[in-house]
């Protein structure tokens, strides 16, 4: 009740400042030609507190300045998917500008117009239609302010990198920096300005190297860990030994013994403050604490029988005909169950948050893929009303959905508060692991069935935690049933003992890897080639049209499974991408050890605006998605993690790398759609099936690991 | 203990009065305000802190002080001679050998090292002498590409 007056009250304060925030705003921004515009959502009321020093009326803007310049504001982050290029690479083509002139600001809570947050394949998706339309809409307005300047009818002016000319004097120019030369002109999107058709982009669709690379190989790029300030102080915090434990009691008196350092015993928040950071963690060391740990309830062996019993009420995601006529019609039925664990983010770049506080105000420096959201719980943490705090966001240093709870953000404004010092909080690799919100565990069972001519004729399919991101199939199965059990994916609450969040391409990769082993199983059942039984039982043009250019880069030849050549396949949709995947693999039977040789894959995912970027996305994915497929899994007892660091949790590695070859379909008219993540949802599937091919043995469980490998070739024996 | 460390930072003499237990990582990042050099993990198991010692690739995060005096130290900052980028750096920005880009100095010194060593490496090589660096984002693929690149650039020498 409190919260929802809260949020009431606001939203009026917000209407009533609205005027004052807009002038603000616009002084921050400075001066020259503004271009407002919209892309996707705007904030909703709840969401306004999140936005209420910003004008709601739009959410990015374009500013032309008199040196020529084009800043984007956008609230979005750069960690690594390339986006600091591709939008601007989109501006630069519709307003026929140079891209080394479109400067991107991004992540800022009081420069930048709100946003969600950075994930799910989506920047270049929401993004491209609604930027490049303000490009288009932009170049219209300096058109006419060079035509009234030039005095020359707008239609027979040209623009070529940033000057306007008359088409039949080309000297007769003006710059756009000269246009906007001494100007305050503020105009809004009216969504009528037509962007450039694909036959004349000179920018999009062509290569592009990072435009951030040469900052990143010479050391310059700060990230959250490398602000300084003066007078900061670094803190290491007491943490518990399990999520459930209770702290007792604690001594802080040898800590307090360290020379300068700083102790905050606050409640439960125990740390120690030094201007060194090794020196705050040899003073952590020194704090001795005795916490009380309740017995622990589950393993990650024994997690899947817990979370069969904890499941909530299905929600059917997809139906097609009656699932139980399909059963009985069926010649051939196999049930299947797949497991898949706990998944860390790992990021190389752990947490970090700077924070300091002055004149009742908090600026943070944050690693983080949602700075609106982290700025709501900095506010929340301080007690501070949200226009008193500012989120910075500098290069994030890789998030693939870890870096959306920003713990450290608060734990740093916090102890900030305490001690009256900037205050920086940068995770160590154990605590990296302790608080993650891992990829969910995850069960899935299926049912299917083939018809007598060999066709897919029933499926049924119960996803347990994973959510439902990719579980719909996309096959011509008659009758069919897809049930969620608990689809959502995020939150501490629920059962699983520690916090779980997104994973690049959430629930996707655990979806496709069940799916498309059924789908291999239901081939060999059938008695027909894998690439084969999938066209036969599937329509969609664009999914077809992946899988035959795939089969064709590799030089598939056709031969049922198990054929002993260990080469598999796997398709998926993600982000409005269709992918697909063959990959080659080797398989030591004696150790179990799966060795990945050649990755083949190919997808649609529209217009490519950076084909170099999107090139390195899907290797990108097909190297991490080793990963989950091949090692990665999370050890715990209860609440207690037992990954501490990269010595067990092992993640792909130089040594592990195939050779990946990579193509798209193009489909330039298009709008394009996620790049990031669709690569690798294949990934467990497509070794799995290549292992079957290799050896006839099917791993049921994610990942794949030599222990699995030999249990499966032992049963196959028995 | 605290004692005063001599040693030479990118070609500059440095002397420092510090706890000579303290790693150079941490001098590094904050003493000397030169944060070019990641933590990634402070067990010596990802290869993110690497710099360059006596020209041999070491972790920093690992790197006593009292074991740098006297030493020719090298960061990221200084790889580069003036505004001509080595050719490890040259062929990383070439190959587009990263994304979010935080294993990058990482890789980058480590790759400087191993290739005095190795003038001529096979690709095998270079995934052995690169094997203990780790990168999540994946760019694993091009860092090879770029190591083989910068190989060849720099038969003349750097
Ligand atoms: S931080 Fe030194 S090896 Fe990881
Ligand atoms: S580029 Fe992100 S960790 Fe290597």
């Amino acid at each position: 009740m409190r919260k929802h007056h809260h949020i009431d009250a606001e939203a009026a304060a917000l209407r009533e400042t609205f005027e004052i925030d807009r002038r603000d705003f616009l002084k921050l921004a400075g001066g020259g030609i503004v271009l407002f515009f919209t892309i996707g959502e705007l904030p909703a009321i709840a969401q306004q507190r999140q936005a209420r020093a910003l004008p709601t009326d739009f959410n990015a803007f374009l500013r032309i300045t008199e040196n020529g310049r084009i800043a984007c504001y956008v609230g979005k982050i750069e960690m690594g998917q390339g986006i600091v290029t591709s939008l601007a690479q989109m501006l630069a083509d519709e307003l026929d500008t140079a891209l080394e002139s479109i400067d991107m600001v991004m992540g800022d809570t009081d420069l930048c117009p709100w946003d969600r947050g950075t994930f799910g394949s989506l920047s270049t998706r929401s993004f491209s239609p609604a930027l490049r339309a303000a490009g288009a809409e932009a170049r219209l307005v300096l058109l006419e302010l060079a035509s009234e300047h030039l005095s020359v009818p707008a239609a027979n002016l040209a623009v070529e990198n940033g000057i306007v000319f008359e088409k039949d004097h080309p000297q007769h120019r003006v710059s756009y920096g000269e246009l906007a030369h001494g100007r305050s002109i503020e105009r809004h999107a009216t969504g009528k300005a037509v962007v450039k058709k694909f036959s004349e982009f000179r920018i999009m669709n062509t290569s592009h190297l990072r435009r951030d690379g040469r900052e990143k190989v010479t050391g310059k790029t700060v990230y959250a860990a490398d602000m300084r300030l003066p007078g900061m102080l670094y803190a290491k915090i007491l943490r518990p030994p399990s999520h459930a434990s209770k702290l007792v009691d604690v001594d802080i008196a040898e800590a307090k013994l360290v020379k300068d350092v700083v102790i905050i015993h606050e409640g439960t928040l125990v740390a120690a403050l030094h201007r060194l950071p090794d020196m705050a963690e040899y003073a952590l060391s020194k704090i001795k604490a005795r916490y009380e740990t309740p017995p622990t309830a589950f393993d990650d062996n024994t997690v899947f029988d817990h979370l069969l019993k904890a499941a909530a009420g299905g929600k059917i995601v997809a139906q097609q005909g009656d699932i139980n006529k399909g059963k009985a019609e069926s010649a051939a039925i196999v049930t299947s169950t797949f497991l898949d664990g706990y998944k860390a983010h790992a990021a190389m770049e752990p947490h970090a948050a700077l924070a300091v506080i002055e004149n009742g105000k908090a600026t943070v420096w944050a690693s983080t893929q949602n700075p609106f959201t982290c700025k709501e719980e900095i506010a929340h943490e301080l007690g501070f009303s949200s226009e008193n705090v500012r989120v910075i966001t500098p290069y994030v240093g890789g998030g693939f959905g870890g870096k959306t709870r920003n713990l450290q953000a608060a734990e740093a404004a916090r102890l900030a508060q305490l001690s009256g010092k900037p205050v920086q909080v940068a995770y160590t690799r154990k605590e990296e692991f302790f608080f993650d919100a891992f990829r969910p565990a995850a069960v899935v069972t299926i049912t299917s069935g083939i018809d007598a001519l060999g066709k897919m004729s029933a499926w049924e399919y119960n996803v347990y935690f994973a959510g439902d991101r990719g579980a719909a199939h996309f096959y011509t199965i008659p009758n069919a049933v897809t049930t969620a059990f608990d689809a959502s994916v995020n939150g501490a609450e629920g059962p699983h003992p520690f916090a779980t969040g997104a994973w690049r391409a959430p629930g996707n990769n655990t979806n496709t890897f069940a799916r498309e082993s059924q789908i291999d199983i239901m081939a060999s059942k059938a008695g027909v080639d894998p690439i084969e039984f999938r066209l036969q039982n599937m329509t969609d043009k664009k999914m077809r049209d992946v899988l035959t250019l795939a089969a064709e880069k590799f030089g598939w030849v056709a031969a049922k499974a198990p054929s002993k050549r260990g080469i598999g396949v796997a398709c998926g949709i993600d982000a409005g991408t269709p992918v697909a995947a063959i990959a080659e693999v080797e398989v030591d039977a004696s150790t179990g050890t799966v060795r990945v040789k050649r990755v083949v894959c190919v997808q649609d995912m529209g217009l490519v605006v950076n084909p170099e970027g999107a090139t390195i996305q899907m290797e990108g994915c097909i190297t991490m998605g080793l990963g989950y497929a091949l090692s990665e899994h999370v050890r715990f007892k209860g609440g207690e993690i037992m990954e501490e660091n990269f010595d067990t949790y092992d993640i792909p590695r130089f040594s592990w790398l195939p050779t990946i070859e990579t193509a798209f379909v193009t489909d330039n008219e298009a709008p394009p759609q996620g790049g990031g993540e669709p690569a690798i949802i294949l990934m467990g599937a497509v070794i799995a099936n290549a292992v079957y091919d290799a050896v006839g043995a099917r791993v049921f469980q994610l990942p794949i690991t030599p222990a699995r490998v030999k249990e499966a070739l032992e049963k196959n024996v028995k | 203990m605290d004692e005063t460390v001599q040693f030479t930072l990118n070609g500059k003499a440095v002397s420092l009065h510090v706890d000579n237990d303290r790693m150079l990582l941490w001098v590094l990042r904050t003493d000397l305000e030169l944060t070019g050099t990641k933590y990634g993990c402070g067990e010596g198991l990802c290869g993110s802190c690497t710099v360059l010692i006596d020209g041999e690739a070491v972790r920093s995060c690992q790197t006593p002080m009292k074991s740098v005096g006297g030493k020719h130290v090298t960061t990221i900052e200084g790889l580069a001679k003036g505004e001509v980028l080595h050719p490890v750096q040259q062929a990383f920005m070439a190959h587009d050998a990263l994304q979010c880009g935080y294993c990058t100095p990482g890789m980058i010194m480590t790759a400087a090292g191993f290739l005095s060593h190795h003038p001529h490496p096979s690709r095998g090589e270079i995934t052995m002498g690169m094997e203990n660096n780790l990168c999540r984002c994946g760019a694993h693929k091009r860092i090879i590409e770029a190591v083989a690149t910068a190989a060849k650039e720099m038969e003349g020498g750097f």
